[in-house]
């Protein structure tokens, strides 16, 4: 399978959205035009696993014989036209992330924040130069100036306290493109700050200026300007979203584990990073142990078949007519593969059941050996215990059974021994019951409970036939791919909703009894 | 045996002539009904259509005046004594049927059976 990760160094929603400068634009846009010809803008990248049947063509028209009659050719189940089972019981390898944070990823953010200290810092300059280089020539100004500095001091810190509690997080994902309406936004403000720099060194300091109090009026509407497109940034990059407009289907390939959310507008792109981020606590994690059917059910199925063909016209056309025939004759044949399948089923189910029924037991057994010390007691020091030593006394009870538990539902990779004695150490200060402590394990938990610690985050493609800036709409399909499996996504508007009202009386409410007597006469 | 309204009913119908009997005080008749106007047709287990809210022999006792005269049960009654019992409420229907002065009346009723047997007899 074709598994290019691409790890794009582009910043996302970041800490300042009214940064960047326009060099930094056109590197992003060279940059994604770079990685286009690998991926494609209009081609639908999603492979599926396995050889497609049809693909050797076998050659024989070459050396056709001309008496047909009397030779035979014989295609066994085993040559190029089979579909090979063990493609399908492929075993995923577990990827090393790479270690280190990349520092790319704050690269977006720190520009955004030199541009948004350079607008911040700019209403102070414009009241601090004159003051500085022409101090003499400046007109008093005396209570009205006053009163702009107050009213500017505290538009100055309502605008540092909305920049710092909206914009300075730190980002949550790199995307593929420019992230538009932020790049949009640092346009905008570079735009504003350069003119309204502009027109200052123009008008008020070359020819130095001696109105101060227009001066403290131009500072006092650049900062008006920011709070506004401060107040834009936030109905762009917060509130559009907010109210739902589409519903998306998140399936994963492997297990067809499905969710619906409903979703604002957004583009391709912030939407994948949304289901993402809802994928990690709402989907189980991904078993690729229990995907498939075991082998004794599959491989009856491959019970050699040979084709004869007693010689048609063109042997070119063949092989497509003489797989399909295998495939339809495999079909009509009878057989009982899904009565085993349904025994194997009941036979594992029964299994899980009794593994579960006691590992219960021997967790409740081992939780009733420990209690929480009453300070009323009097033990001596030596039988005191900590969390840690409390699990590990209890663990070896249960350890048997815990295993083996794992080993049949087919969890122990997910679950060391170590974290199991972390987790019953957790649970243990926490006076949890037996029950909360198995919680963890009898069922498969989202994603994010299993993710394991690294900053450097998680690689996911969008594969997408449309780009990726582009707004969702009706009837859309993306797919998010990962190494092993792929999350695919639909999506479908929300119905309008036409709500009418009824009135009813509550007088209305009246009701008679149902009758059927019957009367002897 | 479905009706549209406003359109005369028809149906084939047997005068079934029953006396009744004087059992202490009161004068029996051996059958029990159920239906009119005033019930709830859907309960009937003996109608054809199910919004019929005519009044039906529901039970018809051993040896009884009803069963000597010829009554079955799941019959519809159509008349009695000249009365319309098609369209009447349960109790109303009661009160045709008990009155004191009347020893014998005279129902006209219908079933399917019959029916049937009109039509057999009409195809042969």
């Amino acid at each position: 399978m074709d598994t290019e990760s691409q790890y794009s160094g582009y910043s996302y929603k970041s800490s300042h959205s009214r940064s960047s400068r326009k060099p930094r634009d056109r590197r992003d846009r060279h940059r994604s035009k770079s990685r286009d010809g690998s991926r494609g803008d209009k081609s639908v990248t999603i492979q599926a696993p396995g050889e497609p049947l049809l693909d050797n063509e076998s050659t024989r028209g070459d050396d056709r014989d001309d008496n047909w009659g009397e030779t035979t050719t014989v295609v066994t189940g085993t040559s190029e036209h089979s579909v090979s089972h063990e493609d399908l019981t492929r075993i995923t390898k577990d990827v090393e992330e790479s270690a280190a944070p990349d520092c790319r990823r704050f690269l977006g953010p720190a520009l955004s924040g030199a541009l948004g200290l350079f607008a911040f810092l700019t209403p102070l300059a414009f009241l601090l130069l004159p003051q500085l280089l022409w101090r003499d020539q400046l007109d008093p100004c005396g209570t009205p100036c006053e009163g702009l500095y107050v009213s500017l001091a505290f538009k100055l810190l309502v605008l540092l306290i909305a920049s710092w509690a909206l914009f300075l997080r730190p980002p949550r994902a790199t995307l593929p493109r420019i992230f538009v309406f932020r790049s949009l936004l640092m346009v905008l403000v570079f735009l504003f700050v350069a003119s309204y720099w502009l027109f200052y060194g123009v008008r008020v300091l070359e020819p130095r200026e001696r109105d101060y109090r227009g001066i403290v009026e131009y500072a006092a509407s650049l900062v008006d300007a920011l709070l506004f497109i401060q107040y834009l940034a936030i109905v762009l990059l917060e509130i559009r979203q907010i109210q739902p407009a589409f519903c998306l289907k998140v399936v994963r390939t492997t297990d067809g584990a499905s969710k619906f959310y409903n979703i604002g507008h957004l583009s391709i792109q912030r939407a994948a990073v949304w289901i993402l981020e809802h994928y990690y606590s709402d989907f189980p994690v991904y078993n690729p142990a229990l995907l498939n059917l075991p082998k004794s059910i599959l491989s009856k199925k491959m019970s050699g078949f040979k084709v004869y063909s007693l010689g048609e016209e063109n042997s070119t056309n063949n092989s497509t007519g003489q797989s399909r025939a295998m495939i339809a004759a495999a079909a009509r044949r009878r057989d009982n593969s899904h009565n085993e399948y349904y025994y194997e089923e009941a036979e594992m189910e029964r299994r899980v059941r009794k593994r579960k029924a006691r590992l219960v037991v021997a967790v409740e057994e081992a939780f009733t050996h420990i209690k929480r010390l009453q300070d009323e007691d009097q033990k001596n020091p030596r039988e005191i215990m900590d969390p840690r030593e409390a699990a590990q006394a209890i663990f070896a009870s249960m350890a048997r059974a815990m295993q083996k538990y794992l080993r049949t539902t087919r969890q122990q990779p997910y679950h060391s021994m170590e974290s199991i004695l972390q987790h019953l150490q957790f649970c243990i200060t926490h006076d949890m019951t037996p029950k909360a402590f198995l919680e963890r394990y009898l069922t498969p938990g989202p994603t994010v409970q299993y993710h394991r610690e690294n900053t450097a985050g998680r690689q996911w493609t969008l594969v997408s036939e449309e780009p990726v800036t582009s707004a969702l709409r009706e009837g859309a399909v993306f797919a998010l791919r990962r190494m092993d499996f792929s999350l695919v996504v639909t999506v479908r508007r929300i119905p309008f909703l036409q709500v009418r009202e009824e009135f009813i009386d509550p007088k209305s409410h009246k009701f008679v009894m149902r009758l059927q007597s019957e009367t002897s006469v | 045996m479905s009706y549209i309204p406003g359109q005369p009913v028809t149906a084939v119908v047997q005068r079934i002539e029953i006396h009744k009997l004087r059992h202490g005080d009161n004068l029996i008749l051996g059958f029990s009904i159920g239906g009119g106007i005033d019930q709830d047709p859907g309960q009937n287990p003996y109608s054809e259509d199910k919004t019929d809210k005519g009044i039906y022999v529901t039970r018809v006792s051993e040896g009884g005046p009803a069963e000597v005269a010829g009554l079955m049960i799941g019959d519809k009654i159509m008349q009695v004594n000249g009365w319309d019992m098609t369209m009447v409420t349960h109790d109303q229907a009661r009160k045709r049927l008990t009155k004191k002065n009347e020893d014998i009346v005279r129902l006209l009723v219908t079933r399917k059976s019959l029916e049937n047997a009109v039509r057999h007899s009409m195809l042969q």
